[in-house]
């Protein structure tokens, strides 16, 4: 079986944002970079599956020339090949355009099983997995913490509890924290994935239908207090919420 | 005008509080409001909605079992037959898992999570948190259809007191997934992303135990959820569903009460929008006292208990 796990490259969470001077973009000049977390989720549900059911696993990515550092960090940890759809328009490129140039690509490699993150922690999007799916005709599983591809069922959080779905394959599964720990890359994967391939291929625009009217920082709180030490200052506090915030 | 067409969620025959708000959006962006539902007990619940916007209503009977992607096709099919210029869907479980599928059958982007959407001339605009709300972006679609998913907690329900026309839809079949099973929650808990109230615990409530603490200061709230930050959630306190923070949910309650959370950037990333911030935590150098509007520096387990007494009196005096 094809096995797929599409990853992206995305500010650190550590990073605080700041805008570029003229306040159209972020400034990225000193942001630190990572696998989306949730992507390595993907990814370790791809390798598991591969080292349970047989298969190959691929690692995709649209992103920058860069992102060869979190793909090859991604196929260290058990993946056969990485593939980078190079693409200079990467920042700004919006979810149903990013979803199409996927969708096309997995086609092309004949993928039949397809790992994303819930999200990616830049755009908070949790767009692209769904709409993939959608547009091969697929289905998906969204905020996946439990698989059994045996059964073909998946379990989703949701607000009213746990969710049960039945689903056949081709399928996008996108993951969410809880559905398995992602391994760390030992020496013998790093020195492994050197030899892997890891292809940079060009794809055809889609052109995107975002853009950007305006950026902001969000407002900074106004400073609070301290309104006392230990169990004595809970009056203060009641006090304070009631009257002041109103909030209770 | 354009016309607008909001998927609405219902429970117990009544339309979910989260997706009145998404009705509530849609009426300042047009006057021109559908609402589609789906299920059994639909039809009873549109009948609620003409006093809160929506001038007509249209109840897909859906299937049983519930097919998310059957839903998908339902939906967008509605918006192609009323010629909807926007479609929204509250940021729910359901609303993000459908609003990516319908937005991709009707050749357009989305939006999702906004805190605001706005007519600016000729134009619709949408705000949206980015990297976890550390930029707001303010952003346009050429799309075809202006899809959005709106925040919970973000807008306000609008009270109309129209009336309503019900009409059944139609739903077609040939699914590719069902859903078997909810196992739901005990005790109608509220989760955090819905709560006017969270309160939430970090490492230092010390143990899974510790938590019982909070859990009895959110019953004597009556409206309120327990979250916790990544660390009390990875040491198996709590669960993924309760994490608060940029890998976790997204908060904006009216009160959010930080526990023995020191307030490292990915947990405030979660909550800092939230109207009114308390922090209880035993170093007066954490981080978490620069965001929060009050604070009090003590040990959770003396603080907590005799918040949840004056919590409690209160109620009771009403
Ligand atoms: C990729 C990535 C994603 C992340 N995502 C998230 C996320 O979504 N959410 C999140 O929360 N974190 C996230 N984190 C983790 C984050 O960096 C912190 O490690 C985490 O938030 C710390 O949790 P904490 O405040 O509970 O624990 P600590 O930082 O250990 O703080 C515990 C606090 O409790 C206080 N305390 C201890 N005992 C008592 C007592 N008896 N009485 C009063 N106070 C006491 C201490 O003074 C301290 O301030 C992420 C990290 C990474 C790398
Ligand atoms: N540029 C990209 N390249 C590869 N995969 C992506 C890209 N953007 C999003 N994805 C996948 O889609 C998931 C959800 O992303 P999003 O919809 O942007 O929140 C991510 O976790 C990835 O698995």
């Amino acid at each position: 079986m094809k096995i797929v796990a599409c990853i992206k490259r995305v500010p650190s969470t550590e990073a605080t944002a700041k805008l570029s001077p003229d306040g159209r973009g972020v400034d990225t000049a000193n942001l630190a970079y990572m696998t989306s977390f949730y992507d390595e989720i993907a990814v370790e549900q791809a390798v598991l599956t591969k080292e349970a059911s047989g298969g190959e696993v691929t690692v995709l990515t649209i992103g920058p020339a860069e992102a060869s550092k979190e793909v090859r960090e991604c196929i260290a940890k058990g993946a056969d090949a990485g593939i980078i759809m190079t693409d200079p328009e990467w920042g700004s490129r919006d979810n149903l355009s990013t979803a199409k140039v996927l969708a096309a690509k997995l086609g092309e490699l004949d993928a039949e099983l397809c790992f994303m993150g819930r999200v990616a922690t830049d755009r908070d999007s949790a767009s692209v997995g769904p709409m993939v799916a959608t547009l091969l005709g697929w289905s998906c599983v969204t905020d996946v913490v439990a698989l059994s591809l045996e059964d073909g069922t998946a379990q989703r959080e949701t607000e009213q509890g746990l969710e049960t779905i039945s689903f056949s394959l081709p399928a996008v599964i996108t993951c969410d924290k809880g559905l398995n720990e992602p391994r760390y890359a030992g020496l013998k994967g790093i020195m492994a994935a050197k030899k892997k391939p890891l292809e940079e291929v060009a794809f055809e625009e889609v052109p995107s239908q975002i853009s950007t009217a305006s950026l902001a920082l969000p407002a900074e709180r106004s400073e609070g207090r301290i309104v006392g030490e230990g169990p004595d200052a809970v009056p203060a506090l009641m006090e304070a919420l009631r009257n002041e915030a109103q909030a209770l | 005008m354009t016309t607008a067409i909001v998927f609405v969620e219902h429970s117990d025959n009544a339309p979910r509080r989260a997706s009145l708000e998404c009705l509530g959006a849609a009426t300042s962006l047009t006057d021109s409001v559908v609402a589609v539902l789906s299920g059994a007990g639909a039809e009873e619940a549109a009948k609620a909605l003409g006093a809160h916007g929506a001038g007509r209503a249209i109840c897909l009977p859906g299937s049983d079992p519930f097919s998310p992607d059957g839903l998908a096709r339902d939906v967008a099919a509605v918006v192609g037959e009323q010629g909807g210029g926007i479609f929204l869907a509250a940021a729910t479980s359901r609303g993000r898992d459908l609003s990516p599928r319908v937005a991709a059958l009707l050749d357009s982007a989305l939006f999702s999570d906004c805190t605001a959407l706005v007519r600016a001339g000729e134009s619709l605009r949408a705000t949206r948190p980015w990297l976890a709300g550390k930029v707001i972006a303010t952003l346009e679609s050429s799309g075809p259809v202006f899809c959005a998913t709106t925040r919970l907690n973000a807008f306000n329900a609008a009270e109309t007191g129209g009336t309503i026309e019900v009409s059944t839809g139609n739903s077609g079949g040939d699914f590719r997934e069902l859903v078997k099973e909810l196992s739901a929650k005990s005790g109608g808990q509220l989760d955090v992303k819905e709560a006017p109230v969270v309160i939430s615990g970090g490492r230092g409530m010390k143990d899974a135990d510790g938590f019982k603490i909070l859990d009895e200061l959110a019953a004597a709230f009556g409206n309120a959820a327990v979250g916790a930050s990544r660390a009390a959630v990875d040491a198996g306190w709590r669960s993924h569903a309760e994490q608060v923070g940029q890998t976790g949910k997204v908060v904006s309650p009216q009160l959010y009460i930080a526990v023995g959370i020191s307030g490292a950037i990915q947990h405030l990333a979660g909550m800092k929008t939230s109207t009114t911030i308390v922090a209880i935590n035993k170093d007066a150098d954490a981080p978490i006292f620069k965001l929060a509007d009050y604070g009090i520096v003590g040990d959770v387990f003396e603080v907590v208990p005799a918040l949840t007494a004056a919590v409690a009196t209160l109620r009771a005096e009403g």
